[in-house]
């Protein structure tokens, strides 16, 4: 599977996808998006990495990488998150928000304005933990299907 | 904190279901935390009962500055998500709570040798979660989005053994029922929405009229819940399921199933209660689905051969009892008399037959899993003359299938003899069915008791030594939970059913949010 072109398409594209899935996870507050849809695109270009890579490499490389810690910590830390509430309001309390907080927690102004990226409280918070999840769970899906066919061609 | 006891009981559960997968290296601490966070939340939904007949249905709305404000400022409608925990919610998030202990006690021994259970915890707790929030929601939406959670983690627990061919075959039947149920629930939910422009289960039952799309919703909602408690016609997946699955998880699977079964009472009794005319229409369907589910779950399991088959046609045969008692109490809902008279009775038994069909089945699919457990294999013609190596598991297994049968004093009779009384009242018809399947019933676990037990000690088996002790003290937790259950049913039917029959019947409290707006 792993030609000259797929190589070389993935050098260019696979940088660009993984910025835009960023992008989609941090600016999932202000424009559609969010966490899971950045996720999502993020480990699409993780697949196309695994896929445009020889099977050992990807194998002992992703030997390392703990991607099932990866998913417990996203659902911890948006639990985490929602449990913050209970620190005088409900669960899933927006506390953060226009409270002051360095990070997130800048004052939501009203009107028409083009989207200030440091307001939302926890919901970028939550994006960012929901992203990291599905980024591993998907990564991890691709991973296994990569590594049972590979092995299956090997052993014909 | 005592405030906050509905998120917390969907919080710790889901806090320990993903701090689970962290013990990959000692899988035996991931049991112990199971077992853990399971005990908790036993005692949560202890407390939350009652905090609910202290205070009637409590409301929790997530997000708001506090747990009671219904409505905004300024809004005439319910914008955000809420719990909103009458009796019956309650009532099935104990059996579930419970269910998830023993089934994590059990497990601890049973599927100590199998290999990934840091997932298998995780996917218990997982499923105990689905099942607590599809009975504690008070909105359509969320209650579409725990029965998904439900159905996968379920999915994945069936097919957990997947070496076993038949086990990967059940999971994915049971992944396909569950995704077909839960798209036909989105789509029926999809029509209100666009109807009613809410997803509140109280607000939209003020709204509900009987149009030909509120028609359509019912259908859709009526006929994929009861898919999903395998109800006849739509019962293949249920022996399946049951049979593969790890005897530790049979507990909350059969839970889930009757998450299911409250899903279709709440649709019934709350979501169209306005609808009067048609509700005795529903209530006979109900009944007779129950009768056809009862009489055809006990002919299959009649002729099987495989412990665990034979008693997961038992319990599709059981939930007919539950149909039934419920069914009789939906056709007389709108007349008061017939209602006090034996409608309420009738309900009564439909939903104790809940929690002791729970008990007793659990208990009975456990001594399947010890059988599996000391022999290898689940064909009844291989054992014998297992009495006298496993003294404790024949007991338990006497006593549920005692209770099963309806015997007295265990706590099937209690249940079963309320559903007799009251159906031989709206028509004797359903009654007689009622007891003709009770004694196939017995027949059967006659048969099972005869042929695994009795007998004389066959050659292979001279090694087999009783079963480890977590599972024996998970199965005498049930076995006295059935005696208690028969000897004091009005304990228990005045502490936690008739006030789960109540909130069922007491409509305009539940659309009123308790009474908040």
């Amino acid at each position: 599977m792993t030609t000259t072109i797929i190589k070389t398409t993935t050098k260019i594209l696979a940088p660009l996808i993984l910025v835009f899935g960023s992008y989609i996870i941090l600016h999932g507050h202000l424009t559609p998006g969010g966490g899971f849809q950045g996720g999502a695109v993020f480990a699409s270009g993780l697949a196309l990495l695994i896929v445009a890579n020889k099977y050992d490499a990807v194998k002992s490389l992703f030997e390392k990488a703990p991607l099932s810690v990866f998913e417990s910590i996203g659902a911890l830390g948006f639990l985490g998150m929602a449990c913050l509430g209970f620190a005088g309001y409900t669960f899933f309390k927006n506390i953060i928000a226009n409270s002051g907080f360095p990070l997130f927690g800048g004052k939501t102004p009203t009107g028409i304005n083009p989207g200030y990226l440091n307001t939302g409280g926890t919901l970028p918070y939550m994006n960012i933990f929901v992203g990291i999840k599905v980024l591993a769970g998907l990564t991890s899906i691709v991973l296994v299907f990569f590594l049972i066919m590979r092995r299956e061609r090997d052993e014909w | 904190m005592i405030e906050h006891l509905p998120a917390l009981i969907i919080a710790i559960p889901l806090f320990g279901a993903f701090i689970a997968p962290l013990f990959k290296k000692k899988q035996s601490i991931a049991a112990v935390w199971a077992i853990l966070i399971t005990a908790i939340t036993v005692i949560l939904s202890l407390m939350l009962m009652y905090q609910v007949r202290l205070h009637g249905i409590i409301v929790y709305v997530f997000g708001a500055d506090k747990p009671t404000i219904v409505l905004p400022s300024g809004y005439k409608v319910p914008i955000r998500i809420m719990f909103e925990i009458d009796g019956i919610g309650a009532f099935m998030a104990i059996s579930a709570t419970l269910m998830s202990f023993v089934g994590a006690l059990y497990s601890y021994s049973h599927v100590k040798a199998e290999s990934g259970l840091e997932k298998y915890y995780a996917l218990l707790l997982l499923l105990e979660v689905g099942i607590l929030g599809m009975v504690l929601t008070g909105d359509l939406f969320n209650l579409f989005v725990f029965l998904e959670i439900a159905g996968i983690a379920g999915s994945a627990l069936v097919g957990f053994r997947n070496y076993r061919g038949e086990a990967s075959e059940a999971g994915i039947k049971y992944l396909i029922v569950s995704a077909v149920a839960s798209l036909m629930v989105l789509f029926a939910i999809g029509i209100l929405y666009g109807e009613y422009g809410n997803l509140n289960l109280a607000y939209i039952s003020r709204q509900v009229s009987l149009s030909t799309l509120d028609m359509i919703a019912f259908g859709l909602l009526f006929a994929s819940f009861a898919m999903k408690c395998g109800s006849v016609p739509m019962h293949y997946w249920v022996p399946d399921a049951y049979t593969e699955v790890p005897a530790g998880i049979n507990p909350v699977l059969l839970v889930s199933t009757y998450a299911s079964l409250y899903a279709l009472f709440r649709v019934s009794f709350t979501l169209f209660a306005n609808v009067s005319i048609s509700l005795e229409r529903v209530g006979w369907i109900m009944s007779v689905l129950g009768v056809l589910t009862m009489f055809i779950g006990v002919t299959m399991a009649l002729v099987q051969k495989d412990v665990k088959r034979l008693m997961s046609y038992h319990a599709i045969s059981q939930t007919g009892y539950m149909l039934l008692g419920v069914g009789v109490g939906l056709t007389v809902l709108h007349n008061s008399d017939a209602l006090a008279e034996f409608g309420r009775t009738a309900m009564a038994g439909g939903i104790f037959h809940i929690i002791n069909h729970i008990i007793y089945k659990s208990l009975l699919l456990m001594t399947a899993g010890a059988l599996f457990y000391v022999t290898g294999t689940r064909n009844l013609n291989e054992m014998g003359g297992l009495a006298r190596k496993m003294p404790i598991t024949t007991l338990c297994f006497i006593v549920g299938a005692a209770a099963i049968s309806g015997l007295p004093p265990f706590n099937g009779f209690a249940s079963k003899f309320l559903i007799y009384e009251s159906s031989y009242r709206l028509n004797p018809l359903l009654a007689v069915f009622a007891m003709v399947t009770s004694i196939l019933t017995l027949a059967s676990f006659v048969k099972v008791f005869a042929s695994a037990f009795l007998g004389p000690p066959l050659e292979k088996f001279e090694n087999v030594r009783e079963v480890p002790r977590p599972m024996i003290v998970a199965m005498v937790i049930l076995a006295l939970l059935c005696i208690l259950f028969g000897l004091f049913p009005d304990v228990v039917l005045n502490k936690i059913v008739y006030p789960a029959v109540d909130a069922l019947i007491n409509v305009a409290q539940y659309q009123s949010w308790g009474g908040l707006a």
